[in-house]
């Protein structure tokens, strides 16, 4: 009797262990949401991949849905530099509508000069989803039709609970009704190629040092066999390959494009 | 000779950093002038939109509710009253700002009664084109709230940078005056709720 108390005890240990890790790595991919002073989410900052395209606050989705969202959307922005940000709270206690499009405003989605964002923002407790419209998609993503993708495509699953189905046929909608009307001219520029300049400036320092090091005397040798390149160019750079493997790339280079936000949209509920 | 040229030395620099705050004050009154200019174009298309969609919604609402022509009528005579309020944007007094917001809470009063006469029709009410309808009716309804007070915060910043000490004493100088803040709507005037 004792030994299967034992036994159970330390299964449920371990379960329990293990369980609290898989929630770890789940917020570990988000920074929490921190409301500032305006009642908003602060804007996350631009460092690698933090802004991205699924804020899942709300834990809605399993981490591959949020994956296959993300992939999703960013294949999408790289090739029209559109920007669709999805978001998901427990709860708004302002006009979920109008909270929206101050968010969305605030966080600068889509790009500045054509105002193409969207943005969906969905409220678990109050059974709302609202897509917001950047000024430049607004006569496009007409209200009536924001209204029309919310009610044909997204909350039929919403109200059987499947969240990720319902988000990834809107999103369909939304990009079918876009179709053609931007074209990604951004300069390419790729956090890798961020990333590069920092490891070949990381290899100059080191050759330098490495240069001065055999002009000088005894000394020289020990600051190659301690602080040797390789091994900080291996650490650096198998680090930051997995964090951004961690994202699966759902993060929109260059970030956040300033776009704004003027009230189009519509909101529904489920 | 030599505390003379020391005098016109210290007039020199002091003349340099008051010309130097004169430019700044300036420019920065220009600049958030405009950005008080452009917000107030944006408050201005944002009612012209509800504007625009009211002969379709009027049109459609004839086909099911003929007879609610008082409503109908009121509606389209709020309207005419409204497009015709204009404002000059280089010079937004309180007075024609509120003249301005009246002839638009008018519009949203004659809205508001006939959206309420509409729930009479269920027939109406499950019409496609009404939908539609009210769904771009309350987008509008959101942006004509977003950019009035998005111009207000525009205003705002304007206004501070003008009465504050010691711009307060050059504002008259450049000719840069007050502009008027939208007041928050009295009870009854509120944006009709399209939320049916």
């Amino acid at each position: 009797m004792k030994l299967f108390l034992l036994r159970f005890l330390s299964i449920y240990f371990l379960w329990s262990g293990l369980s609290l890790r898989a929630q770890e790595d789940v917020v570990q991919s988000l920074e929490p949401l921190k409301i500032e002073s305006d009642g908003l989410p602060a804007k996350p900052s631009l460092s690698v991949q933090k802004q991205h395209s699924v804020y899942d606050y709300a834990q809605l989705m399993s981490p591959q849905e949020r994956h296959m969202l993300e992939s999703k959307i960013t294949k999408y922005y790289d090739s029209t530099s559109t920007q669709i940000v999805v978001a998901t709270v427990n709860k708004v206690n302002d006009d979920i509508s109008l909270y929206a499009t101050e968010w969305a405003h605030k966080w600068g989605i889509g790009q500045k000069d054509k105002g193409n964002g969207v943005f969906i923002l969905v409220s678990k407790d109050d059974h709302k989803i609202t897509i917001r419209t950047g000024y430049g998609v607004e006569y496009l993503l007409t209200d009536a039709l924001s209204r029309r993708i919310i009610e044909d495509d997204i909350i039929p699953y919403f109200r059987k609970g499947q969240y990720y189905e319902g988000l990834s046929h809107g999103i369909d909608a939304i990009i079918k009704v876009l179709a053609g009307e931007y074209k990604n001219d951004l300069p390419k520029k790729q956090p890798t190629d961020y990333l590069f300049y920092i490891i070949l400036a990381f290899i100059i320092f080191i050759i330098i040092l490495s240069l001065f090091s055999k002009g000088g005397n005894s000394g020289g040798g020990s600051w190659r066999s301690s602080g040797g390149g390789p091994i900080i160019f291996s650490s650096g750079g198998s680090s930051s390959w997995g964090s951004s493997g961690g994202f699966g790339g759902g993060g929109f280079s260059g970030g956040f494009g300033g776009g704004g936000f003027g009230g189009g949209g519509a909101t529904g509920g489920w | 000779m030599k505390k003379s040229l020391g005098i016109l030395g210290v007039i020199l620099v002091i003349g340099f950093f008051l010309y130097q705050f004169f430019v700044g004050f300036y420019n920065t009154g220009v600049e958030y002038q405009e950005n008080a200019k452009t917000a107030w174009s944006k408050v201005e298309s944002a009612y012209q939109r509800r504007a625009d969609l009211i002969p379709n919604l009027v049109n459609t609402v004839k086909g099911y509710a003929a007879h609610e022509k008082g409503t109908l009528e009121a509606v389209i005579k709020a309207r005419a009253s409204a497009t015709q309020t204009k404002i000059d944007p280089t010079n937004i007094t309180p007075e024609q700002l509120a003249k301005f917001q009246q002839a638009q809470q008018g519009l949203s009063g004659a809205l508001g009664r006939l959206l309420v006469t509409v729930e009479k029709y269920p027939d109406l009410k499950a019409d496609k084109n009404f939908l539609e309808l009210q769904s771009q009716l309350e987008g509008t309804e959101n942006r004509i709230k977003v950019e009035r007070d998005r111009y207000n915060e525009a205003v705002n910043k304007f206004n501070k940078h003008i009465k504050k000490f010691p711009g307060n004493l050059l504002a008259g100088m450049f000719g840069f005056k007050d502009m008027a803040r939208f007041q928050s709507d009295k009870g009854a005037e509120k944006a009709p709720k399209v939320q049916f």
